[in-house]
């Protein structure tokens, strides 16, 4: 895999020569730099020019904590946890849950938010609760997310296998298709459905949650030294109630 | 992992080479499916925007009916290959999707309508251009036959036009093959989306994106074989 590894980047470094030189490297001194994919309310998402949400301002207080300077990087979520294990980018933080795939190529810090895996579907939809969800029936989720990768696995794993899971690049297209009937319900974080919700009319959220999970920050694999001053802060932060001011900030019970 | 047991994660494992297949075929299908309406759609209006270039002044002096037509379907077309070639194919591809074909369920056909609406724009401007580059001369030589333009496009322009259009054309498809691979965006699972799925259950970088991009390029050969053996058939007659 070594030489394979070599060979694969030598050939990629050499076609993309220009975008490897322009582009920044993490893990420089005075910088972190975080990758998060800000289509996820309220998490993290785009309100006019700027990024908001719980993760950007956890990641603001983390970084002023830590006396760095944050850069905020906005990718595709799938990309999140490749770039850091390649050390583009610092940390990831995406409202994304420790999984033990996940876990095999990156570490994760304490977890910093409890989450709930929902299930959105029209007002008059036939599925009244979690479990007359089948493999019949089309499931939009996010890519990549872990309703995705849940929803995907085969039954016998709980999921309903890869042909009943349409997979969108973003929430709100999942949200438009089941609001379009082009998917019978969506599986995805509790708190951006509840924002989808609000935002669109006929729609509801099941009582029965679909999984329940919980949120951590991603670093590169064996970099010891971030991931105990994140933790150490992310303690800092809990035990001032700096987090969960931010929290009630986003989300009004 | 040593590079055995990650092509077999990314490859063997839970039948990931079926995903592999399977979007394949679905972007070989979109792709054909769009390359015949785009070849549809662009020639109607290649032929209609060269008629127009072709004609447009001598029959202004006339004015009749057939002026009028022609100089509506040529408008028509003007318009739907500036927004065409104007806006990105992601977002007309989303367009389709939310916008235009909403209750439909399945987005492969609307894939295909939207790259085929898409490729037509660009086929429609690489006829035009083979047609607008025969040299004036063939066009007096028809006319000087006692040929009408309808007949002198068939019997003298289109058979060279045919031979110029080609290596564009190809390359068109060959940009539409590789445009497909936007159509995860829809919630298609083609090639590129099957790649995705197992970058993101696997992990791995390298591999699942190395041997989409060799699929890719495989078709892309074998495409370029073939326009290279019919470009030798059609130039025998040269010699």
């Amino acid at each position: 895999m070594k030489n394979f590894k070599k060979i694969a980047g030598l050939a990629l470094a050499a076609a993309l020569a220009v975008g490897t030189l322009t582009s920044c490297k993490a893990g420089s001194g005075s910088k972190l730099i975080m990758a998060t994919n800000a289509t996820f309310p309220p998490y993290e998402y785009v309100d006019g020019k700027t990024m908001k949400g719980i993760d950007i301002d956890i990641a603001n207080a983390l970084a002023k904590k830590m006396g760095k300077k944050l850069e905020i990087e906005d990718v595709e979520f799938d990309s999140i946890i490749a770039g850091v294990s390649q050390g583009k980018y610092d940390f990831g933080m995406a409202g994304m849950t420790v999984t033990p795939d996940r876990k095999k190529n990156v570490d994760f810090t304490d977890s910093y938010a409890n989450a709930v895996q929902s299930v959105i579907v029209a007002e008059d939809s036939p599925i009244k609760s979690v479990d007359d969800i089948s493999s019949k029936n089309k499931i939009g989720v996010q890519q990549g997310t872990t309703g995705d990768i849940y929803a995907s696995d085969s039954p016998k794993n709980g999921g309903y296998g890869e042909d009943a899971v349409v997979k969108y690049k973003s929430g709100p297209d999942a949200v438009e298709a089941l609001k379009q009937g082009k998917v019978d319900c969506v599986i995805i974080d509790n708190e951006p459905a509840k924002a989808y919700v609000k935002a669109n009319k006929g729609l509801k959220i099941l009582d029965s949650a679909y999984a329940n999970e919980k949120y951590a920050i991603c670093v590169k694999k064996g970099n010891d030294s971030l991931r105990k001053d994140l933790n150490k802060a992310l303690k800092e932060l809990k035990d001032d109630g700096t987090i969960d001011s931010i929290v009630s900030k986003y989300i009004k019970e | 992992m040593s590079f055995k047991d990650s092509f077999s994660q990314a490859f063997l494992q839970k039948d990931r080479w079926q995903l592999l297949l399977k979007g394949f075929g679905n972007t070989i299908i979109i792709t054909l499916a769009a390359a015949v309406l785009g070849i549809i759609i662009g020639i109607v209006a290649g032929a209609v925007r060269a008629a127009y270039d072709k004609n447009i002044e001598r029959m202004r002096r006339r004015k009749n009916a057939s002026y009028y037509i022609l100089s509506f379907f040529n408008f028509i077309f003007k318009i739907y290959i500036t927004i065409i070639r104007g806006t990105p194919t992601v977002v007309q591809l989303l367009i389709c999707y939310f916008m235009i074909f909403s209750s439909w369920r399945n987005g492969i056909p609307v894939a295909m309508f939207a790259f085929g609406l898409n490729s037509g724009a660009y086929v429609a401007e690489i006829i035009r251009g083979g047609i607008m580059s025969i040299d004036e001369g063939q066009f007096e030589a028809g006319r000087s036959l006692g040929f009408n333009y309808t007949q002198t496009m068939r019997y003298i322009i289109v058979p060279q036009v045919i031979k110029d259009v080609l290596p564009a054309l190809m390359n068109e498809f060959i940009t539409l093959f590789k445009e497909t691979s936007i159509a995860g965006y829809v919630g298609i699972r083609d090639l590129t989306k099957a790649g995705d799925i197992i970058r993101a259950t696997t992990l791995q970088v390298y591999l699942p994106l190395l041997i989409v991009a060799a699929m890719y390029l495989i078709i892309v050969l074998l495409m370029t074989y073939i326009e290279g053996k019919v470009e030798r058939r059609l130039r025998a007659n040269e010699r």
